[in-house]
């Protein structure tokens, strides 16, 4: 590669609009740039003046992949600025739906999106024929996360059933026991989504990264905690914007962010590497046979430790449906009384932490709202792997390289239309 | 020969496509009736050659009005998927606040950096064949609207308002659950799924050809919410109709 130009105009296989360029000049990397040029659609201002109990369904059309991940930020947000602690019941109900959201965008992104990128296939639709037990394995766990969602939440995209204070519906004791079948049912399939992976050659790349994610104590954590860090640090989730220090770039609509480096990564990858000691027993078994073991710097293998998680969510529901079978289904209604304050809500959604912070005023209103999205919190170390990767690169054809480069922003996992959406701006 | 068809995308949260991801083994059905030549969230391979456009997403940038045009231009059929291609959906909310205002709010002193325009639905820039509406679009009326698209036919929506299928359900009404509801004005044929699910019904589906707004106005009066309170509702989807302006 003594002078190449490369420019791919929209990534393909990623949710929203994101461009790559590189400058090869006589084999130096000159100009290397990931850029999103997704449109802007203004949520933190939208929100303003509206009800309290209106920001989960106003944000979860933030993104469509994952609505529930908002949801249940939206919701933890409000009811930390207003003082309101929610059962254990329905604590459960929420993590029991977004671990649906997890095997449902996981399995979508690793089997639908990127698993073409590792057995050379342009997308799914040609492995319909050339892997079709795999595609049919994938497309029935992808069925299965989305039929939980539907009956926990009432539906998979933009979730009705979830609101501040509670749940408008409760599962039947009877749908809960038809579930935990099915999940059961469901784990072969899981199995040989693992095989498949367990067999396709992954790229390797490492690149010594900082990796963000929630902890807490008790259990692999999905639905608050504190921030922690690879590099030993651990933040107090009301101290976000310590940690989270967030700039904006010329070539991008959405913010970017970093932390005690120039950059840093969150996401299934990240979770594994932070809370490994806490996966399921069967996600630990996945997380050897597919080769992850903390910390893992390699970040196609970002896929691979979504299978991890699939294992340890569809495990874990396991148990949150014994508990809440065991301990009965309670009418609890969803009141709450407001009180005026500011909360900040964190979940882990399937591509990583995701902060909502709201400020609610005595008459129950948005007064101020902050989202803090994932991916943005990823654009930065896209762009300092592809700095690192490009080089290392050489000698191979304009054609390779543009493969290499799009799969590593692919692993990611992107998720640009969430990423857009800004209202407090630190310039740099 | 099979119908060609592309998927297309502007401002939106992209749901409305992963209804399509979502039909599951139905799409590999699909898959055999109809030729999809782009779609650019779940495939590489990319031809200009279709036949019919479903596009999601509603118009925010002057940038995007060319790229529309060239869609409609070369779709025999261009379908408007979800409320944001629809009515606007929930991007139109920011129209409320004047767009210098809200650019200087999100972007600060770098506001000319970024474009963007008044939220507009699809059928305020190019003419639009048919719709399906919903956020996110119900994946049965989908099927029906491609089904009938493959038999050469104009599929037509319910032009009652979702209160007819709310009584249908047996639900107990959401005004006597003390909440504020848009379903008698709103467009029916999502089985009235919010308020089956205890919830109100947030009006996604745009308002019905002749809505009784001012019935639905003394209706909301009635259980003591100001005019203030019901414009909101009107605005979370519906923005760009003229009742909320």
């Amino acid at each position: 590669m003594s002078s190449l130009d490369i420019n791919v105009h929209y990534v393909t296989r990623v949710e929203g609009h994101g461009n790559l360029h590189a400058k090869i000049r006589d084999g130096q990397l000159e100009e290397c740039q990931w850029e999103v040029p997704e449109a802007p659609r203004f949520f933190e201002s939208m929100i303003l003046g509206r009800p309290y109990y209106d920001a989960p369904f106003v944000t979860s059309r933030i993104c469509g992949i994952c609505s529930i991940g908002h949801t249940l930020a939206a919701i933890q947000g409000v009811e930390n600025a207003i003082g309101f602690t929610p059962s254990e019941q329905t604590l459960r109900l929420r993590k029991l739906l977004l671990h649906g959201e997890t095997v449902q965008s996981h399995v979508l992104h690793a089997g639908y999106l990127a698993l073409p990128d590792f057995v050379g296939a342009p997308s799914v639709v040609p492995m319909a024929a050339s892997h079709t037990a795999a595609v049919l394995c994938v497309v029935r766990l992808h069925r299965l996360a989305n039929e939980w969602c539907d009956l926990i939440g009432g539906r998979t995209t933009h979730p009705i059933r979830a609101v501040v204070g509670g749940w408008t519906k409760l599962p039947t004791p009877q749908e809960l026991r038809g579930l935990r079948q099915r999940i059961v049912d469901a784990l072969p399939d899981a199995r040989a989504v693992v095989e498949v992976f367990a067999s396709v050659p992954i790229p390797r790349f490492e690149r010594d990264t900082e990796y963000l994610a929630l902890k807490k104590a008790d259990e692999y954590a999905w639905y608050g905690g504190d921030i922690a860090s690879t590099d030993g640090d651990v933040t107090p989730l009301p101290e976000y914007k310590r940690k989270v220090k967030e700039f904006i770039v010329p070539h991008s609509t959405a913010k970017w962010a970093r932390g005690n480096r120039a950059s840093y990564a969150v996401g299934a990858l990240a979770r594994v590497n932070v809370n490994y000691d806490q996966l399921s027993p069967l996600a630990k078994q996945v997380a050897e046979t597919l080769g992850i073991k903390p910390v893992c710097c390699n970040p196609y293998l970002n896929s691979s430790a979504q299978i991890v998680e699939t294992a340890h969510a569809l495990e874990d529901s396991l148990r949150l449906i014994d508990e809440l079978l065991e301990s009965g289904l309670h009418e609890e209604g969803y009141a709450v009384a407001v009180r005026p304050g500011t909360g900040v809500g964190g979940v882990e959604v399937p591509r990583g932490t995701l902060y909502h912070e709201y400020t609610i005023d005595a008459e129950g209103r948005v007064a101020g709202a902050n989202f803090v999205i994932p991916t943005n919190q990823n654009h930065a170390n896209i762009q300092e792997d592809l700095k690192v990767l490009v080089p290392s690169l050489a000698g191979k054809s304009k054609e390779e390289i543009t493969l290499a480069m799009e799969m590593l922003v692919r692993s990611y996992d992107p998720c640009i239309s969430c990423s857009t959406h800004l209202l407090e701006v630190e310039f740099v | 020969m099979k119908p060609k068809i592309a998927i297309f995308d502007f401002g939106c949260c992209e749901g409305c496509q992963l209804q399509v991801v979502n039909l599951e083994e139905q799409i590999l059905d699909l898959l055999g009736l109809v030729d999809v030549r782009q779609w650019r969230e779940a495939m590489s391979e990319h031809a200009d050659d279709y036949d019919i456009a479903l596009v999601e997403g509603s118009i925010t940038r002057e940038s995007e009005i060319p790229r529309l045009q060239g869609i409609r231009k070369q779709a025999k059929i261009l379908v408007a998927l979800g409320a944001c291609a629809h009515t606007g959906g929930v991007n139109a909310m920011k129209n409320h606040a004047p767009m210098d205002k809200a650019l200087q709010t999100v972007y600060g002193d770098k506001a000319s950096w970024f474009d963007t325009i008044p939220t507009r639905p699809l059928s305020a820039v190019v003419p639009v064949d048919l719709a399906v509406p919903g956020c996110p679009i119900d994946r049965g009326e989908l099927l029906e609207v491609i089904k009938a698209l493959l038999l050469g036919k104009l599929p037509t929506l319910p032009t009652y308002p979702v209160c007819v299928q709310c009584k249908m359900a047996e639900n107990v009404c959401v005004f006597d659950l003390g909440l504020t509801c848009m379903g008698p004005v709103t467009r029916a044929g999502c089985g009235a799924i919010c308020p089956s699910n205890g919830n109100r019904c947030l009006g996604c589906r745009g308002l019905v050809p002749e809505p009784n707004a001012n019935a639905h106005k003394e209706v909301l009066a009635e259980h003591g919410r100001t005019v203030e309170e019901i414009l909101a509702e009107y605005r979370l989807f519906d923005s760009v109709s003229e009742v909320s302006q």
